[in-house]
């Protein structure tokens, strides 16, 4: 029993990870229509700018706001001068073109700080605490803990704030938005700022325990899709759920089916995709697209 | 065409000066000028295709075009919808554009964004006209009745407290009751001092409640004048009010 919970921990930290880059996913999804495939890239850039500040000396929190600011900077510049320009163009050529940036940012990553694999010293000690004769580790309350307040954080901007109610506004109707005086493609610009720092905060949450390397966030980027196709596409609710629920499921089914183990849990995250698009293509949150004719 | 129709003295609030519009190829306006005074009531009307709709679009500037539109006198350059409605143009689109999958509370919140803030009397207001808004203000605005999303529409706009209101069909696929209601709505918004420009194939209920009507054909303006005159004339009669 005791496993059983510290493996259901220990997935809520890897899920609270999954979720935060899915939200990412989904809040660009919502406003644009457009898959963000670069979003893992540039949740490692996060990761290795916020390693840099680190290894120049600062203090880790210190650095991780900075971080936070300079990605939500970097997304907004993003989305002014790659995406903008062709913004009203084909939506393949958009999702192709943030494949592109996949590239193109993992390549400035492993010219600038080489393909090495680095040691990333997280604000939490890996040392275990008892709770009750259960050991958790304090890294994984910890990453769950900055994964929850910055997605309850997100969502209150969202919801709570003038601010995020045109953003709700531009990504529900962009024509309309504008007609009542938002200005829609400051919304959108927004909405990449807020994206990025959704993915610096899962970034520099997954560096300590995976090492910190161009491709790091590759594998989490896939489980991130799948974590935002579970709780649907076009639910941040469901996107943040859908991680911690893939997270706690990956854990468990890799300690107690045997024949999966470690090696096959990216399989099951592409099983969980499959599924859902048979069985449920809307996800568990998402609504299904019907259209008053 | 009398484009400066009977207005009296008052100031013009609005002039369209030979404005031409068009979708790629089509040309959907071939120069349209008409004034549109200050506390006014103009409705247009026209056949499907005249060009009503890209007219109210020009103004509140979702469509290119060429020619000038004065606003309070002075003439615009580089419209854009959001600084029309910084100006106080609210744009009422067919099809009661709303924010369907937002609240009915986030709409209204939604109209007031050219505002400093949601102010408690203008809600108050609006749900004073319409009831039945203030019944449901966390149901999706998607979910409500043809007659509620119109409501929804006006009263967002209301919440902009505009200068100008614009309205494309508000009649459209209503209930007679329900348009009976949103059109009292209107005759008060305009009496309060709102000017007000309504798009209308009901050509006689757009007669009833408006001042001055202008009629469109093939994307220029025909004929224009007061509401009632118009009503009167044998052309209008035959063709719009079918009798």
């Amino acid at each position: 029993m005791a496993n059983f919970i510290q493996q259901v921990v220990s997935g809520l930290a890897s899920g609270g990870i999954y979720g935060a880059l899915a939200l990412a996913i989904v809040l660009i999804h919502r406003a644009t229509g457009v898959l963000n495939f670069a979003q893992g890239e540039m949740a490692t850039l996060s990761a290795f700018v916020c390693w840099s500040l680190i290894d120049h000396g600062w203090a880790f929190w210190p650095a991780f706001g900075a971080t936070i600011f300079l990605s939500f900077a970097g997304g907004v510049v993003l989305e002014q001068t790659v995406i903008r320009p062709i913004q009203n163009g084909p939506l393949l050529g958009i999702v192709i073109l943030t494949i592109g940036l996949l590239i193109a940012i993992n390549g400035l990553t492993t010219w600038v700080w080489g393909g090495a694999a680095k040691q990333f010293h997280g604000p939490f000690s890996t040392a275990p605490i008892n709770v009750g004769g259960v050991a958790f580790s304090k890294q994984d309350i910890g990453v769950i803990a900055i994964s929850v307040v910055s997605v309850v954080l997100i969502g209150l901007l969202f919801t709570r704030t003038k601010l995020g109610l045109g953003l709700r506004a531009a990504a529900a109707n962009p024509t309309e938005a504008r007609l009542v005086g938002v200005r829609v493609p400051g919304m959108l610009a927004l909405g990449w700022g807020l994206a990025a720092v959704l993915g610096a905060v899962a970034g520099v949450m997954a560096a300590p325990s995976l090492f910190l390397e161009p491709n790091m966030m590759q594998t989490v980027l896939l489980y991130a899709f799948a974590a935002a196709v579970l709780g649907g596409m076009d639910s941040p609710v469901g996107a943040v759920i859908g991680g911690l629920v893939l997270g706690v499921l990956l854990n468990l089914v890799g300690t107690y089916v045997h024949w999966v183990g470690g090696e096959l849990r990216l399989a099951v995250a592409l099983a969980v995709i499959l599924g859902v698009l048979l069985i449920r293509p809307a996800g568990l949150f998402g609504r299904t697209a019907v259209r008053r004719v | 065409m009398r484009s400066s129709t009977g207005c009296g003295s008052d100031l013009s609030l609005l002039e369209l000066r030979d404005v031409q519009a068009r979708y790629g190829e089509i040309t959907a306006l071939h120069g349209v000028s008409l004034t549109v005074a200050e506390g006014d009531f103009v409705a247009i009307l026209g056949a499907n295709g005249a060009g009503k709709t890209t007219t109210l679009r020009a103004i509140s500037g979702t469509v290119k075009t060429s020619g000038d539109i004065l606003f309070d006198d002075h003439k615009l350059f580089r419209r854009s919808p959001e600084a029309m409605a910084r100006k106080g143009v609210a744009h009422v689109p067919e099809g009661r554009g709303t924010f369907s999958t937002l609240s009915v509370l986030d709409n209204l919140r939604l109209g007031a964004w050219v505002q400093r803030g949601v102010s408690p009397r203008d809600l108050a207001n609006v749900f004073e006209f319409f009831p039945r808004l203030y019944e449901r203000p966390d149901q999706q605005a998607g979910t409500l009745s043809g007659g509620e999303q119109q409501m929804l529409a006006l009263g967002r706009a209301m919440m902009a407290k505009p200068r100008l209101l614009l309205l494309d069909e508000p009649s459209l696929g209503l209930a007679p009751l329900v348009v009976r209601e949103i059109f009292a709505a209107l005759k008060q918004l305009n009496e309060g001092g709102t000017t007000i420009v309504v798009v209308e194939q009901n050509a006689a209920l757009a007669l009833a409640a408006a001042n001055h009507a202008y009629v469109l054909e093939t994307g220029r303006v025909v004929l224009g004048g007061d509401a009632a005159d118009l009503k009167a004339n044998e052309s209008v009669r035959r063709s719009y009010l079918g009798y």
